[in-house]
């Protein structure tokens, strides 16, 4: 089992969320719209949208890393010119969100949203800062390990994937109620990304890699 | 081996949505509908942080992402509005429906449903029994516009679907 449950209490949000009812199994069909997924144009994504740390006139704060990897389907094989989006607390763990009320400084010089279309070996990179822990009203003492969001497409629209992606050896896996949504240890190993010493640049930023491989449909095995 | 799914969180509304996302046809297009509604818990009470998307099945002539210009895109997103509400101008579907994904807060993944104008046979509306049957279709308010309301849990849980 690979993906979390709907329901999660430990993930307080669920309770009232969680459909009650398992989803209909859809007969084969192979006109379902659902087997497409949207065509993205080179135009319609500028270079500089992967780099979160030159969206503003100065440089963030933070620790500067290189986050890279590559987006396959199922088999395997890569996803080629499809959009991934990103976006992420700063380096002091709040989100550029009116609703996030962390005290927390927020960062001038740091949005943190990005995105790019992958290239013909289903690459994609991004520059950004690592992101801060922040804290979250699920429980008492309820924090977040540091994670970057990602929104992925494949090939059909039910390959559409959102997830987060975390840093290796984080302390506050045991802790929290999202990441230990996911039953299988294996499975949630997957959503921590591995130091890169070949993707870090000297002298300039760490690299991280994280690759993520599309299922068949996230709502499967549920 | 699959990436697992995590929730969309409550903080995506600065990153995800984008100028005009919900309008995949410009406002003079000939034949455009509107399809708006809300996304409701199982209280029934509005969620406000869900993030919601339209396939038509085809990419169409207009960006997916940069609406200048005319024409048709198959692809919108919007978000809801702090009383649940969302709203995407298309235009018509070549199939009897449209595709949709919801996502949110609290949904550790996204619910994916269909959006029929009309009740007519359907292989999957005819396999369904008529309370759930229709939760899926429209309510035809006008010609041209369409009220759908995604009730993510309780008596009247809108049917969700896996492929």
């Amino acid at each position: 089992m690979t993906h979390p449950p709907y329901l999660s209490p430990a993930y307080r949000s669920t309770l009232l969320r969680a459909p009650s009812r398992p989803p209909l199994r859809m007969k084969a069909d192979a006109d379902a719209i659902e087997l497409t997924s949207p065509v993205f144009g080179h135009h319609e994504v500028a270079d500089h949208e992967a780099d979160l740390t030159a969206q503003h006139s100065g440089e963030p704060l933070g620790e500067r890393i290189v986050v890279s990897g590559r987006i396959l389907d199922g088999s395997g094989r890569p996803v080629r010119n499809t959009l991934v989006e990103v976006w992420q607390a700063n380096s002091a763990g709040r989100y550029a969100h009116e609703r996030d009320q962390h005290p927390a400084p927020l960062d001038p010089n740091f949005t943190g949203a990005g995105r790019c279309l992958t290239d013909d070996e289903g690459r994609y990179r991004f520059v950004t800062v690592k992101p801060g822990a922040y804290p979250w009203r699920n429980h008492h003492n309820a924090w977040r390990p540091a994670h970057i969001h990602f929104s992925v497409f494949g090939t059909a629209f039910t390959q559409r994937l959102v997830t987060q992606m975390y840093f290796p050896g984080d302390p506050l896996f045991p802790f929290d109620p999202i990441f230990q949504s996911i039953p299988d240890a294996a499975a949630r190993e997957r959503l921590v990304a591995a130091f890169d010493l070949d993707a870090t640049e000297p002298e300039w930023a760490l690299g991280y890699r994280f690759d993520v491989t599309l299922g068949r449909t996230p709502m499967e095995d549920s | 081996m699959t990436t697992p799914s995590q929730t969309v969180g409550p903080f995506f509304g600065y990153a995800l949505p984008y100028a005009q996302g919900g309008e995949l046809v410009p406002e003079d297009h000939p034949g455009a509908i509107t399809v708006t509604g809300r996304v409701l818990d199982g209280e029934g009470e509005p969620v406000p942080d869900a993030l919601l998307e339209l396939w038509l099945g085809e990419t169409g002539t207009r960006g997916a992402l940069d609406r200048r210009g005319p024409g048709v895109s198959g692809f919108g997103r919007c978000p809801t509005a702090p009383d649940g509400s969302y709203r995407f101008r298309t235009a018509r579907p070549a199939t009897p429906y449209l595709a949709l994904l919801v996502f949110a807060r609290g949904l550790l993944k996204p619910v994916a449903t269909r959006i029929y104008l009309e009740d007519a046979p359907d292989p999957l509306l005819d396999s369904l029994e008529p309370a759930l049957r229709a939760t899926l279709i429209a309510r035809a308010e006008t010609a041209d516009a369409y009220v759908f309301d995604v009730r993510l849990q309780g008596e009247e849980e809108t049917a969700f679907l896996e492929f």
